[in-house]
């Protein structure tokens, strides 16, 4: 066998990932319909097409242990589709069950290593178990006078379709809709999203007539329960005609006479004379609202590594010193007396610094990807353990749209998932408790992103009972975490910030989920290696809310260049408030740490040739500065020698040997080709609050 | 150049495809494949010229393989493009309702590029001769 070639290859691992998550969000769109009470075949539709298409590839692709996998579950979603086999919330287990299986498939084979056989062959014995039902398809016995053109196109699935709205005695139309070729994809959209409400579009068909050659005519086949006046006056419009299929007054037409379609001719596909008027159906209420159907893609994409965006990005830095050096060559030749070449070199520079700029800008915005990626798999975890654990959580997601950088998006999983994970096992009480405390019976779980300024929040709220900042004291101080005689000064909000002390959060008795030895604190610090910040408020008996602040991207940032100890260091400008001139006179010194007063407020002072230990130059003469950093509700003041301007810059990570260097979060070349280090003020904070707790504790043991 | 239309929702085996019929040679001409991602996508594509052949995926939302043949069978200019079904559906029924349409071969997915490449220009050949012939 040829090969396939290695960009299909790349396509397949790329495209089949991107089917499991469709295929996991699906899933979890019917776990929601079966729990309303409804079904909607069109789930389980697109589900089996899902698995189908990931058969199809799999055997193009050689991936074994997906085919198999794949063959099995098409079964399944196959008898589910055509009605042989009824939708439990077993079955569902098990489908829900393959995301993982398939997830695990899709790392082996990228990799080259074993897939991981025993999953597979489980889950495979489990799919044949659910078996895949008995009972044959019927003939379509239909009572319609329907065009043998158009029953000869419709698939097997579009058959029991037509089959099953029969049988359930709702009527046919017939919307026959001229569409613009260019928009036919969106329009289509509408009048699907439109006919939902009135019941459900079986089959389209072209009809081979159009009016213009950018145009074409549609044959929509409706099953609906309301009457053809009611869907005139939703659906109607100047390009869609709508006709009642009549019905037949012999019974039955056998699906198997059909004959080919005579070729050429309009008439090929007509579904004969409309009715005399509006037939009298049965009415009933229309079906609820249906889950909005996944738009397919209409956009025109590429994929791309994002490890050559990440190398675009470095050239970008690259041209930012070519743009400082064209700067610094200007003045050369304006300082040599040769003015207008100067001019001219400015004007070169000034054209390139714009074009770098808008360079810059596309390719952050290619970085970004919509936070639902990673929101769709929490969804799924929420399922799993409120099952586990056996309790109701409805979980409300808002602002999934919201966009942030690719690689945010991939470190913000866990963290995130470990939060639910808290908020399910710790924050939400028993239905009973809720009961008692006279809340509904089943959790609320609110996940919302919205993007504010250059960073991106994520707020996750539950409404359970609060964090017990009590048994949090008593934890801190067990763990000689804090001291008891410095309990009484802790504002209500540091009080709650002891769940991020190592060790505080983490369960005497590990509980099945969130109490895997993985505390608060872990979570803080691996959102702190992306640069995020959180903070958490909490109420007793009404509920926690942790918020999470991020940055949009970590490829490139706009910093405040600053001189230490004379060496430059960088801070992203969107974790500094100000810069204030220092007055040592100012200082004063509460519970082991440096303060200043800044307008009414206490602001912890942080003397960064100190922290960072470089040789001071001792005592300055000149004035010196106050950064003032603030990252979410917290601030710090680090001391400067100089504030030297802001620059974007590309931030490039250390190397290896620099790992246990903390509070700083990379290098950076600047204009004038030298490397810069690039300050984590969230590492600062840390290090900070904890070098002066550290010295509190010492001071009240001392006392 | 003879054209090639190939209609499938799925990239990575689009991607497949056009690497299996680039690699040959048809008629001594070099084979431009033409890629449609949905069944729309190859109703505006269709009218835009000849095709020498269309690949067409079964299952595909919206327009699927069976309407897209059953349109092309019925058009005045393109009734005579010869029109080749892949499926992984081991169904009969589809298999049988597809020639019933007029579908020039069906080849069940996976298919090796080899066995692609022959089918497809099998076909293209046999268009070829009738369309000299009559």
């Amino acid at each position: 066998m040829a090969d396939p070639g290695e960009r299909a290859r790349e396509e397949f691992f790329t495209e089949a990932q991107e089917i499991v998550e469709a295929f996991s969000r699906n899933l979890l769109s019917l776990d929601a319909t079966l729990k309303a009470g409804g079904d909607d075949p069109s789930l389980v539709n697109e589900a089996f097409r899902a698995v189908h298409t990931l058969k199809g590839l799999a055997g193009l692709f050689g991936a074994s242990k997906m085919g198999m996998l794949s063959h099995r579950l098409e079964d399944v979603l196959d008898a589910l589709r055509l009605g042989r086999m009824h939708l439990s919330p077993q079955v569902l287990d098990t489908l829900f069950s393959a995301v993982d299986v398939y997830a695990q498939i899709l790392v082996a084979e990228k990799e080259g290593s074993e897939a991981p056989l025993a999953a597979v062959d489980d889950l495979c014995a489990v799919l044949d178990a659910l078996g895949s039902g008995g009972v044959p398809a019927g003939q379509l016995g239909s009572s319609y006078e329907l065009d043998p053109g158009l029953l000869a196109v419709l698939t097997e699935y579009e058959e029991h379709r037509l089959r099953a709205n029969i049988e359930h005695g709702l009527a046919l139309y017939r919307l026959r809709v001229q569409f613009d070729l260019a928009t036919i994809d969106r329009a289509l959209e509408e009048i699907k999203e439109r006919a939902k409400r009135h019941g459900e579009i079986i089959t389209y068909l072209p009809t081979g007539e159009s009016a213009s050659p950018d145009t074409i005519e549609l044959d929509l086949l409706m099953a609906s329960r309301d009457d053809l006046a009611t869907l005139i006056g939703t659906l109607g419009a100047d390009h869609v005609v709508i006709e009642a299929v009549p019905r037949r007054r012999r019974p039955s037409l056998a699906a198997g006479t059909l004959h080919p379609p005579p070729p050429g001719g309009g008439t090929l596909v007509s579904l004969a004379p409309p009715a005399p008027g509006a037939e009298a159906l049965v009415e009933e209420e229309p079906a609820p609202a249906e889950h909005a159907a996944s738009l397919k893609s209409v956009t025109q994409t590429v994929r791309v590594d994002i490890k050559k965006l990440d190398h675009l990005m470095n050239i970008v830095g690259e041209l930012s010193i070519v743009r400082g050096v064209l700067s610094r060559l200007s003045e050369r030749v304006r300082a040599d007396g040769q003015r207008q070449l100067s001019a001219e070199i400015l004007r070169v520079h000034r054209n390139f610094d714009r074009r770098l700029g808008e360079l810059r800008d596309a390719i952050l915005e290619v970085r970004m990807v919509p936070l639902g990626q990673v929101f769709d798999r929490l969804a799924r975890v929420v399922r799993q353990i409120s099952r586990d654990v056996g309790k109701e959580i409805r979980l409300v997601i808002t602002g999934a749209e919201t966009e942030i950088d690719k690689l945010i998006v991939e470190e913000l999983s866990d963290p995130l998932m470990h939060m639910i994970r808290n908020a399910i096992d710790h924050g939400i009480e028993s239905a009973e408790v809720r009961e008692r405390a006279g809340k509904p019976p089943a959790g609320t779980i609110a996940l919302n992103a919205y993007q504010k300024g250059n960073h991106v929040m994520i707020e996750i709220e539950d409404d359970g009972g609060g964090i017990d900042e009590e048994a949090l004291l008593e934890k801190a101080v067990a763990f000689g975490r804090i001291a008891r005689a410095e309990a009484h000064d802790l504002s209500r909000q540091e009080l709650l910030g002891l769940i991020f002390t190592p060790g505080v959060s983490t369960r005497d008795e590990p509980g099945d989920f969130s109490g895997r030895g993985v505390g608060m604190d872990v979570v803080k610090t691996n959102l702190g290696k992306i640069g995020g910040v959180i903070d958490v408020h909490s109420e007793r008996g009404i509920g926690t809310k942790m918020t999470i602040t991020l940055p949009i991207t970590l490829a490139i940032v706009n910093a405040l260049l600053v001189r230490v100890a004379g060496q430059v260091f960088a801070i992203a400008v969107s974790s500094v408030s100000e810069a204030i001139v220092f007055d040592p006179r100012k200082l004063k010194r509460i519970d082991g740490r440096e303060v200043i007063s800044l307008r009414g407020k206490t602001l912890p002072i942080c003397r960064l040739d100190a922290v960072l230990a470089l040789a001071s130059e001792g005592p300055s003469e000149g004035r010196r500065y106050v950064v003032v950093t603030s990252l979410g509700a917290r601030r710090l003041g680090l001391v400067v020698d100089a504030v030297l301007g802001q620059e974007d810059i590309v931030i490039k990570a250390l190397g290896a040997s620099f790992d246990d260097i903390r509070c700083l979060s990379g290098a950076t070349e600047l204009g004038d080709q030298r490397v810069g280090l690039v300050l984590d003020p969230a590492a600062l904070l840390e290090e900070v609050l904890a070098s002066a707790e550290t010295a509190a504790l010492g001071a009240a043991l001392g006392g | 150049m003879p054209r090639v239309l190939v209609v499938e929702d799925s990239g990575a085996t689009r991607a497949y495809v056009r690497g299996a019929l680039t690699a040959a040679e048809a008629g001594g001409n070099l084979i431009e494949v033409v890629e449609a991602e949905s069944g729309f996508e190859a109703l505006r594509l269709l009218p835009r010229g000849d095709w020498a052949l269309v690949i067409t995926d079964v299952n595909m939302p919206d327009i699927n393989g069976l309407e897209l043949l059953s349109f092309i069978r019925s058009s005045e200019r393109h009734r005579a493009t010869p029109v080749l079904l892949m499926s992984t559906q081991t169904s009969e029924r589809d298999r049988e309702r597809g020639m019933k349409l007029g579908a020039a071969g069906y080849l069940a997915k996976p298919f090796t590029p080899q066995e692609l490449r022959d089918e497809a220009l099998r076909h293209m050949r046999s268009a070829e001769v009738e369309s000299q012939h009559g």
